[in-house]
């Protein structure tokens, strides 16, 4: 029991040891490097949105418009300095793409080999519309379920007058 | 049309297994990116020498079988296959070039003088500029390009043993014949 105090005081100590040891938060690359936006809103807007689509090669899940890595830094830097010269969005994608791929592209291209990328779920969804046409035409195809012959009817009323329950006829609202 | 209902669940499954296998290769890297350049000749790069050395123009490079390497001081991945680099230097009609990729020139001198030099010629990319036309994503990255400029190989990660008797050292056997 007497140990408790000892171990708490030793756990404050480490505690604070490791707060002393931490590193002081390093500065943000940026903030060495900042972006410098363009003189142009019009411009900025422009470059800012192409950031929005381009992936970053190192995070991979980050567009380089939220990305801290190098690499993103430069290629935003080099997306401001290709519309400052004049250079199209699409020119600027796919100088990017013939480089690190279409996969640098959030929105990759239509073309044969993302043909089954844009068009499966469409695919899809006509493969299983066309199942569903098909099921519901068969289901109404199939002959209703078959009434009672004549003879049946009076054998079950026979059977329920026996048991004195009044006999309905169980057809299917055809009034038949 | 009952018995496709019976295997279709089947055949699913049998898909699914086999996908998601493939995921528990522990050799698979899903992160790692095929390079769209591998078969392209290579890009238009004039880059100045580091020092008295000669500098990078990658048009100087048809006629040679060339291995690229980006290095940066800064980078210790880079330190750790330096040497085998300098084996890939030391393998006859191969031409080992670097680029020090947005590295301070003197930094660059102090790395290759504690280490050794084993680049004919070093150009020096301080702004990543000229990293944007390999598709380079970081360093080190090492690229084969062959005699008529077309890159053949590259590899997004320090070079290691294996690699290099896999596949460097076969690929280089066969393009310098």
């Amino acid at each position: 029991m007497r140990r408790w105090p000892s171990i708490a005081l030793l756990l404050l100590c480490l505690m604070a040891g490791a707060a002393l040891t931490l590193p002081p938060q390093p500065a943000l690359a940026q903030s060495e490097q900042p972006d410098q936006p363009l003189a142009d809103p019009v411009m900025e807007a422009r470059a800012r949105q192409l950031m929005k689509d381009v992936r970053c090669v190192v995070c991979q899940a980050q567009s380089i418009a939220e990305s801290d890595a190098g690499i993103a830094s430069d290629m935003r830097k080099l997306i401001r300095v290709e519309i400052a010269a004049g250079k199209s969005d699409d020119e600027i994608r796919r100088f990017l793409a013939d480089r690190y791929g279409d996969f640098v592209l959030f929105k990759p291209p239509f073309k044969v080999s993302t043909a089954l990328l844009w068009a499966g779920p469409f695919l899809l969804l006509g493969l299983g519309g066309v199942t569903m046409v098909l099921f519901f035409r068969r289901r109404a195809r199939a002959a209703p379920p078959a009434t009672l012959s004549e003879e049946e009817l009076r054998r079950v009323t026979a059977a329920l007058q026996e048991t004195g329950e009044p006999a309905t006829r169980p057809d299917h609202g055809s009034g038949a | 049309m009952r018995r496709l209902f019976f295997i279709l669940p089947l055949l699913c499954l049998a898909a699914l297994v086999v996908l998601f296998w493939r995921g528990l290769d522990p050799a698979r890297d899903p992160s790692s990116l095929p390079s769209v350049l591998i078969g392209k000749k290579i890009a238009a790069v004039n880059l100045p020498g580091l020092g008295a050395r000669p500098g990078i123009n990658t048009a100087e490079f048809a006629g040679d079988v060339t291995v690229l390497n980006f290095f940066a001081s800064w980078c210790a991945p880079c330190r750790a296959e330096h040497p085998l680099i300098q084996e890939l230097a030391a393998m006859p009609g191969v031409r080992v070039v670097g680029i020090t990729f947005k590295d301070v020139p003197v930094d660059s001198e102090k790395y290759l003088a504690e280490l050794g030099d084993p680049y004919a010629a070093i150009g020096v990319d301080e702004t990543g500029r000229a990293g944007m036309e390999f598709g380079l994503t970081g360093v080190p990255e090492t690229y084969v390009i062959d005699r008529d400029g077309i890159i053949r190989y590259r590899l997004a990660q320090p070079l290691d043993p294996g690699r290099l008797k896999d596949e460097l050292t076969p690929l280089l056997l066969d393009l310098t014949q």
